[in-house]
């Protein structure tokens, strides 16, 4: 979605503010929704590209006005509710007012570490070849879902060479809305600076992103 | 904010920047003297007349100069034909370009984002919003107001309106007809 | 969303503590329900916390930095290599390392979220999944590594890595002159988070000396 996380070239941020010896959390709070949000995924039956777009689907001037964990909170809260996990009354009351629902699997403390070294890999078997190799000329195309896409508008409609052909993974463009998997081949694509920026632009500049085949087309 | 406002304006008054009585004038003009009603004049002119119709398109500015309408941000007037196959809708995406001159200052939507972010890209939905559908194959003309024109929609003249005097025809030209959000009035509506 | 979450301004910590009730409450309401077990969630903000964290990265680093064939293996597919010193799991699944060069500079970023190879450098600093990084890494690389007080020459190319997949990328900066013979657990200690992301240079033998 062109929402308001997709922040590549925008302006009017102001400077990078790196925080000095910054602590990993930066209250209590942080720290429990970082928790909460890793541990609901498995009763929830979510998958990360869900978890992302229920965190850029804020409404941009909320987006840009929360911090990073608040928008993990508000996704979250979305996310059970939208699940039949919990309702709107329970969490205003703070805790539980019907019975649960049945969910598969909960994690459990000694599975944590387990898990967490497992993670998610997004790599799949496939019997279909890549239409791309490396050093092909492909265009971004000019898509607008309205629904999760990991193609950023700073590269849609301009033109790039297949710098890396990486593998056929999970497409989040499916896999985040309920329809599966789905999985592609995934390039990572460079683009010239002046290409995204205007030929007056930096020319030292190159900039990559990861792109799905359904994000590419051929350009002569 | 109305402190922050109140804190301003005395500061520029204390400093001689500007003339109270200047700025009482500029409200009372936009709030009650400029608005719709002139653009509703322009409209059922060009509905009864056609020569100030052909007008009207050829050389808007000058058009409804003639009618004593002109001057901030109506200095570069088009006026848009509705007709059975083409509807225009008029937006300004990047902040809120309007024809104060003829319709007065933009209502609060048209400034917001909703409208701002989805008139350019699906119009159709944005008229849903007004309650109105049009149908499919009409073609649909968004005109984003980038530089210093200024666009004002002549809705098409409803039906049973023959004979109709000048005055009484205005009174169907609604403001989002002339944004291209809304329909005009029908007769029966006047009852 | 700028990185001022310890700002102090008093409608702040109104909606600090709006923030921390409901977070409160939300947990409160998942435990009840036997969704999360609050050992699990402890165990997860101790693993984030405590022992993940950018010196994994730093040994990943060093090690190649002596090791020329660890190197070779690093740079052809990092994820093994990686999970040899015994770093692997969540946000790591694929990672990529990419080499620094006289010539080439690496930064990496994420402008549509925080995507970040944790494994290696634990959890993102606030800046790096902040609006001004995220809009400004890829259109004006120079300008924010102004803002980390580093120059390069004018004609170094930047590559900047948009981490749009589950492809984790770790910039292999250039070892520090004056380092010849260093252990691997002093080449350690020049390794800086930043040098890895792209945002900074690792330290130089007298900055570990002051």
């Amino acid at each position: 979605m062109n929402g308001g996380q997709d922040l590549g070239g925008t302006h009017g941020h102001g400077p990078v503010e790196p925080e000095a010896n910054e602590p990993v959390f930066h209250a209590e709070w942080e720290k429990r929704a970082f928790a909460l949000t890793l541990a609901m995924t498995a009763p929830g039956g979510w998958n990360i590209d869900m978890g992302r777009f229920a965190r850029e689907n804020r409404p941009p001037g909320e987006y840009l006005s929360m911090t990073y964990y608040q928008i993990w909170l508000a996704a979250l809260e979305h996310m059970a509710k939208e699940g039949g996990l919990v309702s709107d009354d329970e969490i205003e009351a703070g805790h539980s007012l019907q019975p649960p629902k049945p969910v598969r699997r909960i994690l459990l403390p000694g599975d944590v570490a387990k898990v967490l070294y497992r993670g998610g890999p997004t790599e799949r078997d496939t019997n279909t070849k890549p239409i791309f190799g490396v050093g092909d000329r492909v265009r971004a195309k000019n898509i607008n879902p309205l629904t999760h896409t990991r193609l950023p508008r700073y590269v849609r409609g301009h033109v790039g060479t297949i710098e890396r052909v990486i593998g056929c993974h999970v497409f989040p463009d499916s896999n985040a809305h309920g329809g599966g998997e789905n999985p592609q081949w995934l390039y990572t694509v460079r683009f010239d600076g002046p290409e995204l920026w205007g030929a007056d632009s930096d020319a030292t500049i190159k900039v990559s992103v990861d792109a799905w085949e359904p994000y590419l087309s051929p350009a002569t | 904010m109305q402190l922050r406002t109140r804190a301003l304006e005395t500061i520029l008054i204390e400093k001689g920047y500007i003339e109270p009585a200047a700025i009482d004038e500029l409200i009372e003009t936009y709030e009650t003297k400029i608005g719709p009603r002139n653009g509703a004049q322009a409209v059922a002119k060009a509905w009864v007349d056609p020569k100030f119709r052909q007008w009207l398109f050829e050389d808007g500015t000058s058009a409804i100069g003639s009618l004593g309408f002109g001057g901030r941000s109506g200095n570069h007037l088009v006026a848009l034909e509705n007709t059975s196959s083409v509807h225009n809708m008029v937006v300004c995406t990047l902040c809120s370009c309007y024809p104060w001159a003829v319709l007065g200052l933009p209502p609060l939507w048209y400034k917001s984002a909703p409208y701002r972010s989805r008139t350019v890209a699906d119009p159709r939905s944005v008229l849903r919003d007004f309650g109105m559908e049009l149908p499919k194959d009409t073609e649909i003309r968004v005109w984003d107001s980038t530089a210093e024109l200024r666009y004002l929609v002549v809705p098409m003249r409803p039906t049973g309106t023959e004979g109709w005097s000048e005055d009484k025809l205005a009174e169907l030209v609604t403001r989002d007809s002339m944004i291209g959000t809304g329909q005009p009035k029908q007769p029966k509506d006047l009852g | 969303m700028s990185g001022h979450e310890h700002d102090h301004h008093d409608h702040d910590h109104s909606e600090l503590s709006e923030t921390q009730l409901r977070v409160r409450a939300l947990e409160s309401v998942l435990t009840e329900k036997g969704y999360v077990d609050p050992a699990a969630l402890d165990l997860l903000i101790e693993t984030y916390e405590k022992k993940v964290g950018p010196r994994n990265g730093a040994r990943v680093v060093a090690k190649a930095w002596v090791d020329p064939a660890y190197r070779a293996r690093l740079l052809k597919d990092a994820t093994p290599a990686i999970a040899e010193i015994g770093y692997a799991g969540r946000q790591g699944e694929h990672i990529v390392a990419l080499e620094n060069t006289p010539k080439l500079h690496n930064m990496v970023v994420c402008t549509l979220c925080s995507c970040y190879p944790w494994p290696v450098l634990g959890l993102p600093p606030v800046w790096y999944k902040s609006a001004p990084y995220r809009s400004r890494a890829v259109a004006d690389p120079r300008g924010v590594l102004a803002d980390f007080g580093v120059t390069l020459p004018k004609d170094t190319e930047i590559r900047i890595w948009d981490s749009t997949s589950e492809i984790r990328y770790l910039v292999l900066p250039m070892r520090p002159a004056g380092t010849e013979g260093w252990s691997e657990e002093k080449l350690v200690e020049l390794v800086t988070r930043d040098s890895m992301i792209g945002t900074g240079l690792p330290k130089s033998p007298k900055d570990l000396a002051k």
